[in-house]
């Protein structure tokens, strides 16, 4: 039996798309990249992963343009059908200018940029997105953004993680990541891609990787 | 060509941390009469055909401004 097929998706500015893909490869997955031209998803896509960067220079406000390309199109189809979609900060913003998760992520309060390694907690283990763990449970995983307040109404996603400790950028709720309502796509700004091998001292983004294939 | 120019201006009520950053460094510098500091932006268009405005009312609810945080006001000079 062949690997399952995952997209990867690029646009003028990604940056994170290597890691996603190696991310996707350490849980047993064929990564493959697109062009945010493609009208089409590959009909053995089994999941989708949109990257972080700074789609488009962030020009306008943060997953603006990305989130008007042809190839969105194709993921709003794949998410229609129950397909599961992963966005990691600009993949984040995308997925809400595109009205696939619902907020918009404004910039930092502190209007810094973060980089630094931090922790989340399970709020919702419900999804399939934090595989068996149980709510409370610890995942470290680097943060790095500009843009990464989610605000919005949380009762219109299920808030899957949250910011432990102190909230780094203002998000409401501290929350770092919702999925919809259905469970099927998933948007947070920390980086798990980041945190898939031994060597980067945590493999706790593995679970919301592993999601991506079941 | 008609010139249109649109306005997206943080709502009331929603942080604006750029306002507010530029409203301290304006109270250090000595601006102190200043009770609150918003930022937005302008966006200029040239437009074609007709109903200009309209047209660029559309663009703001498809892309320009998100409604969520912002709204934007529409206006032909001239």
């Amino acid at each position: 039996m062949s690997a399952t097929r995952v997209a990867v998706l690029r646009f003028p500015g990604t940056l994170d798309h290597e890691s996603a893909a190696t991310a996707v490869r350490a849980v047993g997955g064929d990564p493959f990249f697109t062009h945010h031209t493609d009208t089409e998803l590959p009909d053995d896509t089994h999941a989708v992963v949109i990257p972080g960067g700074f789609s488009y220079g962030d020009h306008l406000r943060p997953g603006a343009l990305a989130s008007r390309t042809p190839i969105m199109n194709a993921v709003k189809r794949h998410a229609a059908g129950g397909g599961r979609v992963l966005g990691i900060c600009n993949g984040f913003q995308i997925l809400c200018e595109s009205a696939m998760l619902p907020g918009v992520l404004r910039p930092n309060a502190s209007l810094s940029f973060i980089c630094r390694q931090g922790d989340l907690e399970v709020a919702d283990a419900g999804t399939p997105w934090t595989g068996g763990r149980v709510v409370g449970e610890r995942l470290s995983v680097p943060f790095k953004h500009h843009d990464g307040a989610w605000f919005g109404d949380p009762g219109e996603s299920r808030v899957v993680l949250r910011y432990r400790g102190e909230n780094p950028n203002g998000s409401v709720d501290k929350i770092a990541g919702i999925s919809n309502l259905a469970g099927n796509v998933m948007g947070l700004m920390p980086h798990p891609e980041e945190a898939c091998d031994p060597l980067l001292g945590s493999v706790d983004g593995r679970t919301l990787f592993a999601a991506l294939l079941a | 060509m008609t010139l249109v120019v649109v306005t997206v201006m943080p709502k009331r009520g929603v942080l604006d941390p750029q306002g507010q950053a530029v409203q301290g460094a304006l109270s250090h510098m000595g601006f102190g009469d200043v009770a609150d500091v918003r930022v937005g932006k302008r966006i200029e268009l040239e437009i074609g055909g007709p109903d200009p405005a309209g047209q660029a009312a559309k663009m703001c609810d498809d892309l320009l401004a998100n409604a969520l945080i912002e709204d934007y006001s529409v206006e032909v000079p001239g």
